[in-house]
């Protein structure tokens, strides 16, 4: 294909295509007004587990403002029930892995019982939202309470309490899988541990709870929606399935996010709820969800329990794994298996483990449903195997870089079967990547031997410098699709149009990078529409690492058939044969003759129908192309995260001194992006390290419900992070990129974990558990200290 | 019950502005909501993310926490009107040329308060060291940045008005 | 997350405050600085008829000098205080609000506002009690004072009448033989404390302790004094054994709740760890500033 690039991939483009943000002229769902707009809000179960006897709406419709109560009798047989997941199971891996898929079935408004703090009980409509409120706090429900099931342990007893009617236990998904002979290995071994390894409940939080605007147009009936979703395609498609509506009479825009992180991947609610009403009031309804809401409402993350046993030999290689773990659910999985198995697929790491099994349980409890948060079961995953490691290593007394490496998947290993199928069903195929150099540059950006240098020199003045290690592999650019459209427009714009919706990301600038190269023109000349199901007509979203990949190979694929389609429309009306011209600066021109060309626009206003067309004859009007790019499987990135910390013995208080992370995710589109991204990643998972935790109490009332009590990591908690990139390009997409969105995520627990258990090696804790609050670190040891010596931190 | 109204007169953004409001409404509400300047987000409505800073008769407040009756008479500056505290004909102030450059947001959620929040720091700390940078940033979240091409952002910006404080006398000169 | 409805009344003096409060009571809520009590409203977890602002009346604000200390109006932004050049006087106050939230806070912050508060775990009302401030409380036209000790009863209350309005406080000032120092445990940096201790020491020419105040925040229902710790350490040299003896004393008399953020034995211990902290940086300030 003829073209010139003009060299925008690789590149640190600043992001000027975003500039909106920083003039305060960005477009989230809360700032859409309508003429003549209501408000809505929601009145949610303050009980975990409770039947509604009566609600009782009297009061709240006589105040001010008030337009009406909807409640789970309003919308029965209206509205019709959630599905039990949202995720789409690939007959191959259901063939192989054999689940057990038993997900209740979650209805927009509780019907009769609600099952966790926050469940919606009723929605309320009013012409402002403090009217909304006022009626809210109106209503009064009549509760009977029922017994409240909060431990995901207790919950697997035989006369434990049932979370949902017509179940005959609290088990709703499950799976186990298995390669070579553990019990064969484990009993054979000449070592072997067991360990509990638990990592708790947190949360996406982004800036940006959820939020709804639904507009019915009077005269076509055509509903919009506005959502801060990731996944507007499939936001489309329940709101229709649902409300039983034509696909084709709902528009929905996901205008710009204020941060996902993965629990916008799916439909809540209020995603079908506010459309309902505004269907029903003829007006537009608005639903903005505030902070409180949000940790009672917005999925939450993560919460498994692992007991493993593993079997070693004398070197540290390990022998045999096995992990038998729990997922707490809440009392919804609106992504069924996605987070357990992804843990599957990723517990072995860049290691090789010649015998592995590994099963897991999905149980309900009264708390807020769970589903997928940036890393989606991998930092679980990695925080379970790379504590193991560290703890192999201490127990052998060998350096965890030595345990690490005679692991290690080699590079002429390339590709390496893992001998485990992937959630898409193909078997897990490491596909490049160099595990040692990973590790090697980590730890010479880190100073590793002088660090451990420094580190015995401070403990002998009584000081707790510690350094931890987490590598990982990643599976990203998971399918099951994603398409582009590109389009020249008649100024010969252009237009690139996918379902995958960016929110933070930087999509603008790298599709347009991607674009830019591929058809020899400035960035300039490409623009992108995102996230509004009118403008293309299969989506799948942004989540999972998987934009670049399957966006980008998708405006490749798009791009080489609207190519194909260019020069032939431009070989017939400059009269010369297509593998004479070129491509480039927005034109088509004959190669040797630049003054024979035409541009862009020019062809485009070439290709239309009618009497102004000039299209040859068999070549259909309009210069657009769509492609979907279905991915094999998914593409191995992987990194080495190194976390140097110092303890504070008397306080407990873990200060970070220095964090690297060397990272391989291929190709790199824009290096100043993707260091952003791995930052971000990082500091997320410096949060749930050392700061963020959801807690319930006995009852399933949470106790970490706003900013004050659940801690996000502010500028002061975070140093600096040294990123290094290495370039091991995929060989299963046409750009050789893979994801890494949420990389920067995986591993921080592990490797703040393993720092601490490095640091107090004297007082040989448990580091088995997050968060570190100093509470617990100071739980870790076994005698505690006073002195008059200022901190040393 | 029913709350009586009240009126205001506001100047943000270096116009002047009349408001008929409950008293219950907030600062950030009646911005958004009523002058339709919905550069100021809300992300706790508590005072703890700092989001909905804005300047307030010169100094910054999070405008979740006061209410529109309060700034009867107040001079208000808002995200909206940054770029025109920018001197010497420049498009965008400093500190928002300083996140382009080095990427200080990805969502943009939180970025207003933050721009809020620096204008003002700049002002009274025109060359500041990374830690100094760092406790004021302390005072807002964001979720995706993890703060380091923030603080990058405010070394450039910096040192783009100390330049320019070089060039052409004092950039902030009252 | 919007607050219930409420009238809105800005008085423009303290009498006619007084008078707004008088007629309401106990449906009225004071709001000064806002920086507490707009996150109660707007989560609705108060619900007042009648709202009674502060800020409009200017003869609370500012900051004197007097020779018994610092006279600070109530309505005083804790920024002004942290910025003014009166900070010399009584550094212990200035170090102090620098703890408190963010600087977007201070600004409309009141020093009155947070004594008010009186959260357990905040650092101005340990402050107080450590330098035994005076709090000038004004009721329908009769002023009475409050000492320190007597004015924090219990989590989140004072010893203010339902109809009264807190006008200025005195904080005494620290002699230039003595020393100060403030140490906290938070979670993150601008948190409320898990645990803190301000702490005042004075030296005699012999470089023994002649006085010495501690007051602990975040480790009980309201700021306090540890009385018994302050007793042991007078006439003592201020040496390692003395400062442990103390942190052992306060250890021991304390009961702490536990939170999600930490538990009542790490708040006990990290309270006798603060402690010693707090005296050894208290006497080198004392011995810097003789000098």
């Amino acid at each position: 294909m003829a073209s010139t690039s003009t060299g925008f991939i690789g590149r640190s483009v600043k992001p000027d295509k975003s500039s909106r943000f920083i003039t305060g002229n960005g477009m989230y769902v809360s700032d859409v007004r309508l003429p003549n707009m209501l408000h809505a809000t929601l009145l949610r179960s303050m009980h975990a587990h409770a039947r509604i006897r009566a609600v009782d709406v009297k009061e709240a419709l006589r105040l001010d403002g008030i337009v009406g109560v909807w409640t789970g009798r309003e919308i029965e047989g209206r509205i019709s029930a959630f599905p039990e997941s949202f995720e789409i199971h690939p007959a191959r891996w259901l063939e192989g892995v054999k689940p057990v898929l038993q997900g209740p079935r979650p209805t927009a408004l509780a019907q009769g019982k609600v099952h966790y703090v926050g469940e919606p009980v009723a929605i309320v409509v009013a012409e402002d939202r403090p009217k909304a409120e006022d009626a809210a706090d109106a209503i009064v429900v009549e509760y009977e309470g029922l017994p409240v099931v909060v431990d995901p342990e207790e919950s697997l007893q035989a006369r434990a309490t049932l979370v949902h009617k017509g179940s005959n236990n609290n088990v709703v998904f499950s799976f186990s899988i298995e390669k070579g002979n553990v019990d064969g290995a484990l009993g054979a071994a000449p070592h072997t541990l067991r360990e509990r390894f638990r990592h708790h409940r947190y949360c996406a939080a982004p800036l940006e709870g959820r939020g709804v605007v639904a507009w019915v147009e009077p005269k076509t009936n055509i509903l919009t929606v506005w959502s801060s979703t990731q996944m507007p395609h499939l936001v489309r498609r329940q709101i229709a399935a649902q409300l039983n509506l034509p696909e084709e009479t709902v528009r929905v825009i996901a205008p710009d996010i204020g941060g996902g992180f993965g629990p916008k991947v799916f439909v809540y609610p209020e995603e079908i709820l506010v459309p309902f009403l505004a269907l029903q009031l003829g007006r537009p309804v608005k639903w903005i969800e505030d902070r409180s809401e949000h940790f009672i409402s917005t999925a939450h993350g993560r919460d498994q329990l692992h007991d493993v046993e593993c079997a070693f030999d004398e070197e540290g290689h390990i022998l045999a794994f096995r992990d038998r773990f729990l997922l707490d659910n809440g009392a919804y999985n609106p992504m069924g298996l996605t987070d357990a198995y992804n843990t599957a697929a990723h517990l072995q790491g860049p290691y090789k483990i010649p015998n592995f099994s590994v099963t897991g349980t999905c149980v309900s409890t009264n708390k807020v449903p769970n589903a997928p948060y940036r890393g989606a079961g991998r930092p679980e995953a990695v925080f379970v195997m790379e504590r193991l490691i560290d703890i192999i290593a201490a127990r052998l007394g060998l350096d965890p870089v030595a345990v690490r490496r005679r692991n290690f998947v080699q590079p002429e290993e390339m590709p390496y079967h893992a001998g485990i199928l992937y959630r898409d069903g193909e078997p897990i195929c490491y596909d490049s990547g160099n595990y040692p150099e990973t590790l090697t540059q980590a730890l010479e950006t880190a100073g590793y031997n002088e660090l451990r240098k420094r580190q015995q020199e401070l403990r002998e003045q009584g000081r707790y410098l510690g350094i931890g290690i987490g590598c990982y592999v990643e599976g990203t650019g998971v399918g099951s699709f994603e398409g582009a459209q590109v389009r020249i427009d008649p100024s010969g714009q252009l237009i690139i149009a996918t379902g995958a919706t960016g929110h933070g990301q930087g999509h603008e600038t790298v599709f347009a990078q991607i674009a830019a190269d591929l058809w020899g023109v400035t960035l300039d000349k490409v623009s992108l529409v995102a996230g509004d199901t009118a403008s293309i007509a299969f989506g799948c979203g942004t989540f999972g690492s998987r934009s670049t990949v399957n966006v980008g190979s998708a405006i490749y694929g798009a791009s080489a058939r609207l190519k194909e389609k260019v020069l032939r429309l431009a070989a017939h009306l400059l009269e010369a044969n297509p593998d004479d011209l070129e491509l480039g600066e927005g034109k088509v021109s004959i190669r040797g003759l630049p003054q024979r060309a035409l541009s862009f626009s020019e062809l485009a206003r070439a290709a239309v129908p009618g009497w102004a067309s000039k299209l040859p004859e068999g070549l259909e009007p309009g210069l657009e192309a769509t492609f979907y790019f279905v991915p094999r499987t998914v593409t191995w990135a992987n990194a080495a995260h190194l976390a140097v910390i110092e303890v504070e013995i008397d306080t407990g208080i873990i200060k970070l001194l220095d964090y690297v992370v060397a990272h391989d995710a291929g190709r790199l589109i824009n290096p100043l992006l993707v260091d952003g991204q791995i930052h971000g990643g990082v500091a997320q998972g410096i949060g749930a390290a050392l700061y963020e935790e959801i807690a319930y109490d006995q009852n399933g009332q949470l106790l970490s419900g706003s900013f004050v009590n659940y801690l996000l990591p502010g500028a002061m908690e975070v140093p600096n992070i040294k990123t290094l990139h290495l370039e091991s390009p995929s060989p299963l997409n046409p750009l050789g990129v893979k994801g890494l969105g949420e990389g920067g995520a995986i591993a921080p627990p592990a490797a703040i974990a393993n720092a601490l258990a490095d640091a107090l090696v004297p007082f040989a804790p448990r580091v088995n558990e997050i968060p570190l609050t100093p509470d617990r670190v100071l739980q870790l040891l076994t005698r505690k200290e006073v002195n008059v010596e200022a901190g040393t931190v | 019950m029913m709350s009586s109204k009240r009126t205001i007169e506001i100047t943000v953004n270096e116009k002047r502005y009349e408001g008929l409001v409950e008293p219950r409404l907030s600062l950030a509400d009646f911005l958004r909501d009523q002058l339709g300047l919905t550069g100021t987000h809300l992300g706790c409505e508590q005072g703890v993310c700092g989001s909905c800073t804005i300047l307030f008769n010169g100094e910054t407040v999070r405008s979740c926490l006061l209410l529109a009756v309060q700034a009867n008479g107040a001079t208000i500056l808002t995200v909206e009107g940054l770029a025109a505290k920018a001197k010497n004909g420049d498009p965008l102030h400093p500190i928002q040329q300083g996140f382009l450059e080095k990427l200080g947001f990805q969502c943009g959620f939180c970025t207003p308060g933050f721009l809020m929040t620096l204008y003002e720091f700049l002002n009274e700390n025109p060359s500041p060291s990374e830690d100094e940078i760092r406790e004021r940033l302390s005072g807002n979240l964001c979720r995706c940045t993890g703060y380091q091409n923030i603080v990058a952002a405010v070394l450039w910006a910096a040192e783009r008005l100390g330049q320019s404080r070089i060039d052409n006398g004092n950039y902030f000169a009252p | 997350m919007k607050p219930a409805p409420f009238e809105y009344v800005a008085p423009h003096s303290v009498e006619e405050a007084l008078a707004a409060l008088q007629q309401s009571i106990p449906d009225a809520r004071i709001l000064a600085g806002g920086q507490s009590l707009m996150p109660l409203l707007n989560l609705r977890l108060t619900k007042p008829k009648i709202l009674i602002d502060l800020n409009g009346i200017s003869g609370l604000e500012g900051i004197r000098e007097t020779a018994e200390g610092l006279s600070i109006g109530a309505m005083t932004r804790q920024r002004r205080v942290e910025r003014d050049s009166v900070r010399e006087r009584c550094p212990i106050l200035a170090e102090a609000i620098r703890h408190i939230g963010h600087v977007a806070i201070r600004h409309r912050g009141t020093i009155g506002g947070s004594l008010v508060h009186a959260d357990p775990a905040a650092e101005l009302p340990a402050v107080a009690l450590a330098l035994d401030a005076k709090f000038e409380v004004a009721r329908d036209g009769i002023d009475r004072t409050i000492p320190a000790e007597e004015f924090f009863i219990d989590y989140l209350t004072t010893a203010l009448a339902p109809d009264e309005i807190l006008r200025e406080i005195v904080f005494p000032i620290v002699r230039p033989s003595s020393g100060y120092a403030l140490e906290e445990v938070t979670r993150r940096h601008g948190d409320f404390a898990i645990a803190g201790v301000v702490a005042i020491v004075e030296l005699d020419d012999a470089g023994k302790i002649v006085d010495a105040r501690l007051a602990l925040f975040g480790v009980a229902p309201t700021a306090v004094r540890a009385r018994k710790a302050e007793r042991a350490l007078i006439g003592r040299e201020p040496n390692a054994d003395a400062m442990l003896d103390a942190a052992a004393l306060v250890e021991d008399f304390l009961d702490p709740p536990g939170d999600i953020h930490a538990s009542s034995a790490y708040r006990k211990h990290v309270a006798a760890v603060l402690t010693a902290r707090v005296l050894k940086r208290a006497v080198q300030v004392c011995r810097d500033r003789r000098l």
